[in-house]
């Protein structure tokens, strides 16, 4: 069938329907190398890349509803890095101006890499996806999104149409280390978030896992710990702990990118780093 | 195999691609269809920025986009800025800052610069360095890029001084 440009999710989806076998199409900026390498037939392809309403995103009851179609460039803009920083904060960290320009959320979640940098903010936020075929609309939270090594539960016949994200209290960080700013992967990354109402930290943990997952002890730790009235002070000593739960919590491998030594050792740092400025943004 | 047939607008001209196989890239189309070679092909998975073009007024690399996808926007290669007779004050600038050594990531550098300097004509350096960081140069350090950028912005400013003053 060749290329179909949707101007619509509706539209999307009854070619989905109709065309089970057909590669979707969003940024390009994951799906373009793989063509490009020849690991890729582009027989039939759907570009998701023109729907108006995929690029929208509504702020209401508290919750973000965020188009799968909004790009990096945009979720770094300063009314969404106001509401979601460390959202911001990560999609500022992707690639290039170029790259951010053309990827979007949406891509980076159904392509579902382990060091996709959106994914660990997402899963720190609770975040829920909306997916949406021509016969089912269904919601499925993140941490049940991703399964695997690049895998996901989406159905053929699905597009990611949303994403529901809720706004927190409280300084947010996102933090990632690589070999160098720009154009890198993510050899370890870390988002904390803090939640006033709620008086909790939450911490997701990417690039060190096939999934993106919570460091939970750490979590329960520092909430215990943290100083919900003076919100800003915390010992060397809570901060240390923190940082070697976090480390505790995961179990790297080796690879190209980095040693598991390595790699428990960065995140350990990053989660100092990002406690003191949680702590610091606080007090300024 | 499917063989598809579409029109590209590139630097305000039509362009049909007749023939094309859909997994083209629009680098590889604007090389090799429409024989407009300035876009270079270096890495073809977007880490290098030798393939910018403008799409809609956004800078993106023409490796990654899907050719047939582009149908309906407008396209700007570097052949699309100055003209035969007069090269644009980018290009004079990399020219006056000797910032082109082997030229390859010449086009696409120019292609971000032309784009930096329409969105902010007075940029500090450290927006500079953010603006090109999408733009390998395995030459010059980036130095000269930096001062031809500093020369073009001067010469900018002062262009648009004179026009206010006329």
């Amino acid at each position: 069938m060749g290329v179909i440009i949707a101007k619509s999710v509706n539209e999307a989806c009854a070619v989905l329907a109709e065309n089970p076998a057909t590669t979707v199409l969003a940024g390009g900026t994951d799906l373009m190398v793989q063509a490009n390498r020849g690991a890729h037939s582009l027989e039939s392809v759907l570009d998701l890349s023109r729907i108006p309403e995929l690029k929208k995103w509504t702020l209401q009851d508290g919750e973000i509803l965020l188009g799968a179609g909004v790009s990096y460039t945009d979720l770094a803009e300063t009314q969404l890095a106001e509401l979601i920083p460390a959202l911001a904060q990560a999609a500022r960290t992707v690639g290039s101006p170029q790259i951010r320009n053309a990827g979007t959320i949406g891509g980076n979640l159904a392509t579902a890499s382990p060091a996709g940098d959106t994914i660990p903010v997402l899963v720190a936020m609770d975040a829920i996806l909306q997916l949406k075929s021509s016969t089912d609309n269904r919601e499925v939270p993140i941490t049940e999104f991703v399964t695997g090594v690049k895998t996901n539960v989406l159905k053929s016949g699905e597009i990611i149409e949303s994403i529901r994200i809720p706004v927190f209290e409280g300084p947010q960080e996102f933090l990632k280390v690589g070999t160098r700013n720009a154009m890198v992967i993510s050899v370890v990354s870390l988002a904390l978030v803090t939640d006033y109402l709620e008086k909790k930290l939450r911490v997701g943990v990417g690039s060190v896992s096939p999934v993106p997952f919570r460091a939970t002890a750490a979590e329960e730790f520092i909430s215990q710990e943290f100083d919900w009235e003076d919100k800003g002070h915390l010992s060397e000593k809570i901060i240390n702990k923190f940082s070697e739960l976090v480390a505790n919590s995961i179990k790297p491998i080796d690879d190209h990118r980095g040693t598991a030594d390595y790699r428990k050792h960065a995140v350990g740092v990053l989660a100092k780093r990002a406690l003191e400025r949680v702590c610091v943004s606080e007090r300024s | 195999m499917t063989s598809e047939t579409y029109t590209l607008s590139v630097n305000g001209n039509n362009y049909q691609v007749v023939d094309g196989h859909p997994s083209e890239s629009l680098l590889w189309v604007l090389r090799e269809r429409l024989e407009l070679s300035g876009s270079k092909n270096a890495c073809e998975e977007g880490e290098c920025g030798s393939c910018t073009v403008l799409v809609d007024g956004k800078i993106l690399c023409s490796c990654l986009i899907l050719a047939e996808t582009a149908v309906g926007r407008e396209i700007t290669t570097i052949e699309g800025l100055g003209s035969d007779a007069e090269i644009s004050d980018v290009q004079k600038a990399f020219v006056d800052a000797g910032a082109v050594q082997c030229g390859f990531c010449t086009p696409g550098l120019i292609v971000t610069i032309e784009h930096l300097l329409k969105e902010d004509p007075n940029p500090d350096e450290l927006t500079v360095r953010e603006a090109i960081s999408g733009n390998l140069c395995r030459c010059t350090g980036y130095g000269r890029i930096l001062e031809a950028v500093r020369i073009a912005s001067k010469n900018l400013t002062l262009q648009s001084k004179e026009e206010e003053n006329q």
